[in-house]
Order: C-alpha cells, then sequence, then structure tokens
C-alpha cells in the first residue's frame, strides 16, 4: 500500500495540485483539496512542505487547511485497518463527520487568513 | 510458492527500485525517496507506539483510566485525553491500537474520539515542522479551530453511540 501511495505521488506533479486548487479554482479546489487529503496518506514530513509550495503558488490557506486537516484526520485508505477496531458502521461515521469538520475548519480559517 | 506469491508485488517493487538507483532511472529513484518517507515514518512512529502501549497498559490501572478519563470525567479529563494525544506523533493509523487500549481500561467513547482528534491534528513534535513550512500564523490558527471542531465531534459520537452497545475490538 505504501509502494502504491509512492508512486501515486509520483505520477502527480505539484503543477497539478496547484492548477486544481489555487487561485480562482473556487469550490472546485475545495473538493479536490477534500477528495484527495481524504484519500491519501501521507505523512508530515511530505505534507507540510508539499502545502508550504502550494501556498507559494497561490492555493489559498483555506484550501490548505482542508487538505492538511482530511489528510490527518480522515484516511479511507486506512479504513481496513480501523474498521478492524471500530467496525464498518463507526468507522464511516467517524470519517464522514471528519470530512465535513475540516470543510467547516477550512471555511473559518478564511476569515482570518 | 503460496507464501511468495503473497509478496510478490513488494519484492517487485523493491527490485525495481533497487535497479533504478543502479541504473540512475530518475523517476523510479523519486518514488523510491516517497516510498523510504513512508516507510521511514511507519519503522519510526509504529515501534515506539507499540511500546507505549505495552507500558501503559502495565503502568497505568484501570481505575486511574476510569477515574480521570472515565465516562464521569468532565473537562479535565478532555484536556487530559487531548495533553496525551498531542504528545505522541506519529500517523492515524498507530493510534487506533492505543485507543483501543484506552477503551479497555475504561475511557469513554467522547474520549476515545477526542484522542483521535487530537492524535491526528495537534502534535507537539510535529508542530515546529509544520510552523517552519507553513508559519506560525497558520499553525496557530488551525490548531485553535480545530479544538474545538474534535472536542464537538466526541460529543457527536458519543450522543449518537450511546445506546448502541459500542465496543473496540482487538483484531
Amino acid at each position: 500500500m505504501l509502494a502504491i501511495i509512492s508512486i501515486v505521488l509520483f505520477l502527480v506533479p505539484n503543477e497539478t495540485f496547484v492548477k486544481y486548487m489555487g487561485e480562482g479554482s473556487g469550490i472546485k479546489g475545495w473538493i479536490t483539496a477534500a477528495v484527495f487529503g481524504s484519500v491519501a496518506l501521507i505523512p508530515g514530513f511530505i505534507a507540510y512542505p508539499l502545502s508550504g509550495i502550494l501556498i507559494d503558488n497561490g492555493v489559498s490557506y483555506s484550501v490548505i487547511s482542508v487538505f492538511i486537516t482530511t489528510l490527518m484526520m480522515t484516511g479511507f485508505l486506512t479504513l481496513p485497518v480501523e474498521v478492524k477496531f471500530f467496525g464498518w458502521k463507526v468507522s464511516f461515521i467517524r470519517n464522514m463527520v471528519s470530512l465535513v469538520a475540516a470543510l467547516f475548519i477550512g471555511f473559518i480559517m478564511g476569515f482570518f487568513l | 510458492m503460496k507464501k511468495i506469491q503473497k509478496y510478490i508485488f513488494p519484492i517487485v517493487f523493491l527490485i525495481l527500485i533497487g535497479l533504478s538507483w543502479l541504473f540512475d532511472f530518475a523517476a523510479g529513484k523519486q518514488i523510491g525517496i516517497n516510498f523510504w518517507m513512508f516507510f521511514k515514518e511507519m519503522i519510526l512512529f509504529l515501534p515506539l507506539m507499540f511500546v507505549l502501549i505495552g507500558l501503559f497498559d502495565v503502568w497505568v490501572p484501570r481505575e486511574k483510566i476510569e477515574k480521570h478519563i472515565g465516562s464521569a470525567s468532565g473537562w479535565k479529563g478532555t484536556g487530559l485525553v487531548i495533553l496525551l494525544a498531542s504528545l505522541q506523533a506519529g500517523p492515524l493509523y498507530s493510534a487506533f491500537p492505543f485507543a483501543y487500549i484506552l477503551w479497555k481500561k475504561g475511557c469513554s467513547i467522547r474520549n476515545v474520539f477526542i484522542y483521535l482528534g487530537a492524535f491526528s491534528t495537534i502534535k507537539i513534535p510535529m508542530i515546529t515542522f509544520e510552523i517552519g513550512f507553513l508559519g506560525l500564523k497558520f499553525s496557530l490558527l488551525r490548531t485553535l479551530i480545530t479544538l474545538p471542531v474534535f472536542i464537538l465531534i466526541g460529543y457527536l459520537m458519543e450522543w449518537y453511540l450511546k445506546d448502541k452497545d459500542f465496543d473496540v475490538k482487538q483484531p
């Protein structure tokens, strides 16, 4: 699983992120950040530098907050592990609630930055 | 033979990475670096978490957990769980076994989910890293805004799971 993510991360260059989440991407940027953040499982060592690059390239702080929060709180790739502890229903609810929470956090961040 | 088949993908993957380094193939090398980052995170934090879980299991008695972060605990319990979670670092999946041990020892539903939320979003060992790349203002704001949100999630989950014989299983 870790191997697959390493390959995907290479195949999707930073410019693609900027294109979909950058300035003027509007609601599309939010959706991309939320979906990608939820699916992917990227450690902080990579996620923070990547976010730094995205900010420098005009991605808004709100979108980055959504991206980082979903990266950390929701994990659809780790769902199989989570299910072993919490069962399908609870895991699913936790991930969904976290996803909504991440969007909310991004929204609030927008007022400050 | 069956055993080898199960591991065929990782073996092929590692061989390809090795060959990429040998022949200086840029794409393969980059993928290798990415993989190493993930692998490093796992290998660094997972054993540490398991040691922590073991010590926690032996050293912290059930009564203490029940009293301080059990269902009767209030804000102090919430604060304690958040402190505990934010001192730890690592990927989300390494938090599940710890959540299990907390639950087994009588931690409340609310605090189990607050623990997961705090573990994933507030990591004191990682905060300097975040500040370095995204700035102090962003990091502080994100932490402060996220804090009440996952506490609310804890309450929500508790409210929803209260009468549903919720259980954290040992896998």
